[in-house]
């Protein structure tokens, strides 16, 4: 038994460390922690990436976590931000407040990311910006479109073009198109979006001067519309003002051409999906969208957007993506600008300074920053500046409108 | 105008009595109020599709696929979950919590595997022209949905008050013990009404899928929500109940829209489920009460 010990090899002092081990230990400690910072030189650019990745929203948030992964892939490939690769830390915030905040204090605290894109709605947005801007870190939105967010300070940016600044030009071109008298309004009114974009159709109307034959509303999983739909038949208006999300505005399309309501809708930002196509089918005609974006935009950033969205992910992309996808532009360009000194709160602020200034052309089209107030009227935060496009469903396909 | 309101309230109602009548059952038997319904619901919906996108099977293969595929599902939740707390003698409120485990688990891996964006059946399906009666619109699927869920609710009736199984069911109901002791395979009937009743739900998922036009991993939920108050309404477990009560709840929902407005429509329409409950605390058909006496 004991010389098996001996012959396996394993002669008890081998397991204290002789000088020379500890030294060739202590080398090797060195070339490692050496490789480490090394690594840290080159360092790659840790963006943080907060959407709803499961829950409701989730058909928005992964959209737009294909439009930033897209974007990060084909920066990377063209060389990087001056020669560093762009890294995406992706978090699922669940399209929930409480997990925005617990994923943008991990992002900012844990991960040390430079800035963070999300989070999804802009609910989320309201409860967990604040962090952002409490710990000097740019909060970056591609999809809160509600009054507000930006005004909670001088880190939150976002190149989501508000409801409040496209639904007036969606109204008027309707109007001038479809000889439009008065109109029906139909939203849903347990919804943020839904109800915000509401309140923005509401103001437009009024602005406009524009007679309402009724206001009627359904909630959030509703399968039956047809009682509103025969109220606002009844009414006898010239189109139907509908601010819904695209899982009930289908199906409000369908029941309404059911009914023998033919008269055109105007969609909010909600409606404004291919996947209207998908869920409406043959009944899908007729339908007004605003949106800074369209599919059909044939101007050469887009087009190649879209081919290479469509070659990745084997399907269509929607505005979502396209803005996700611009919005990593964006913060590349100030991020190119910006001389990274490795410390990190004087990078994020670094970064936070050279973003107001960026001009881009994407595939959304021309971009810039508008500068937001809070709600004292001081200067806040960022908003985008950006001319909608209005689009009429026909045959399956966006007609862009001139 | 009120015409056309009466036709849709029938047709909404039967959608919620659809969905109400195999959630009832699982409770008449079971003593369960089985939470995973709306997930079951939408597994059915999502089966379905699968098997006419992918198969072009027709829409009664479909119906079939989703009836199996959600009665095994039904059977499975039975086995895993409810069974070993039934055997621990869990009290009431156990199992309803387990129920919504499941369905949350059911909700996040269909979410997983099939996306979560909306989808909808095939166009042609199902026709999706209106009939015109005398001015009223109703489609044929709607009429569908009518018939269908009168007739299912009559053969549950007919075989729970008629046949043998039917008897043993409520003997079960009655108490699942004294049905032990008579000889009834009370293991074999609860594993039964979990597998019919999970397959009516499925049942309920195609054609509330093939009528709302958008399938979605959570559109169980809502459904689930209004199924509670109709089975409530009807009187928990009582078939006749579930049909009542989901056309009950229909006709004031539509009516509160055409006459108080949309905004006030689930204001309307509950504070009318409060008042009869009010009135008749064990719901329209309810005899849990006094069962319990």
């Amino acid at each position: 038994m004991t010389g098996s010990a001996g012959q396996a090899g394993f002669p008890p002092q081998s397991l204290e460390m002789s000088p020379m081990n500890l030294s060739l230990f202590k080398t090797s400690l060195l070339a490692v922690a050496a490789t480490l910072a090394c690594s840290a030189q080159a360092a790659d650019l840790k963006i943080g990436v907060a959407e709803a990745l499961s829950g409701g929203a989730a058909q928005y948030g992964a959209a737009i976590r294909n439009g930033f992964q897209l974007a990060a892939e084909q920066i990377n490939a063209a060389g990087g931000v001056n020669g560093n690769k762009i890294q995406l830390v992706i978090e699922d915030e669940q399209g929930k407040k409480e997990e925005a905040i617990n994923v943008f204090k991990k992002l900012v605290f844990q991960d040390k990311v430079l800035m963070i894109f999300g989070p999804t709605l802009s609910n989320s947005a309201q409860a967990a910006n604040p962090i952002a801007q409490a710990s000097k870190t740019v909060v970056f939105g591609t999809s809160n479109t509600a009054d507000g967010i930006t005004s909670i300070g001088d880190y939150v940016f976002r190149n989501s073009v508000t409801e409040a600044d496209v639904l007036p030009e969606t109204l008027k071109m309707a109007i001038k198109k479809g000889n439009i008298k008065k109109v029906a309004v139909l939203y849903g009114n347990d919804d943020v979006f839904t109800k915000s974009g509401y309140d923005n159709f509401k103001k437009a109307l009024a602005d406009l001067n524009l007679p309402v034959t009724t206001t009627e509303t359904f909630a959030k999983g509703d399968v039956d519309f047809k009682a509103q739909l025969t109220k606002i038949k009844a009414g006898n208006p010239d189109a139907i003002v509908l601010s819904a999300l695209i899982a009930e505005g289908g199906p409000i399309m369908v029941q309404a051409r059911q009914l023998g309501l033919n008269i055109p809708f105007i969609g909010g930002n909600g409606m404004n999906s291919v996947k209207v196509f998908d869920l409406a089918k043959d009944k899908s005609d007729g339908l007004y969208v605003g949106s800074p974006w369209s599919i059909e935009n044939q101007t050469e950033t887009n087009r190649k957007f879209v081919v290479a969205y469509t070659a990745k992910y084997k399907m269509a992309p929607d505005q979502f993506a396209a803005q996700a996808y611009d919005g990593l532009h964006i913060a590349t360009q100030a991020l190119k600008t910006v001389k990274l000194s490795g410390n990190l709160a004087a990078d994020r602020t670094a970064l936070r300074d050279a973003l107001p200034a960026v001009k881009w052309t994407g595939a959304t089209g021309a971009f810039q920053f508008r500068r937001a107030s809070d709600k004292a009227g001081k200067p806040a935060g960022y908003d985008a500046q950006q001319a909608a496009i209005v689009s009429v469903t026909q045959a399956g396909r966006f007609v862009i409108q001139k | 105008m009120l015409e056309q309101q009466l036709v849709n309230a029938l047709s909404l109602g039967s959608v919620y009595a659809l969905f109400a009548l195999g959630f009832t059952l699982i409770f008449g038997v079971l003593g369960v109020v089985n939470l995973s319904h709306g997930a079951v619901f939408m597994v059915g919906a999502y089966a379905a599709l699968q098997v006419i996108n992918h198969f072009g099977f027709p829409l009664w293969a479909g119906l079939l696929f989703a009836f199996l595929v959600c009665g095994l599902l039904g059977l499975a939740i039975d086995f895993l979950v409810l069974k070993p707390l039934r055997a621990r003698g869990a009290p009431h409120l156990i199992p309803m919590i387990a129920t919504i485990g499941v369905g949350i688990a059911i909700n996040s891996a269909m979410q997983g595997i099939f996306g979560a964006e909306n989808l909808r059946f095939p166009a042609g399906t199902v026709s999706e022209e209106s009939l015109t009666l005398g001015g009223l619109h109703l489609t044929a699927l709607e009429l569908g949905i009518v018939l269908l869920s009168f007739v299912l609710m009559g053969a549950l009736m007919l075989s729970l008050k008629r046949t043998q199984l039917g008897r043993a069911m409520r003997a079960i109901a009655e108490s699942p013990k004294a049905a032990y002791l008579l000889g009834i395979n009370v293991e074999g009937l609860f594993y039964l009404t979990s597998f019919a009743a999970a397959g009516l739900g499925g049942l309920a998922g195609v054609l509330i899928g093939l009528y709302s036009n958008a399938l979605f991993p959570l559109m169980g939920q809502p459904m689930l929500h209004k199924g509670i108050a109709v089975i409530i309404l009807g009187g928990l477990g009582d078939v006749r109940g579930a049909m009542l009560g989901g056309l009950f709840l229909g006709l004031a929902e539509v009516l509160s829209i055409a006459y108080i407005g949309s905004d006030m429509r689930d204001a309307v329409a509950f504070g009318f489920l409060f008042l009869v409950l009010l009135l008749r605390p064990k719901g329209l058909f309810g005899s849990l009460q006094e069962r319990k006496v």
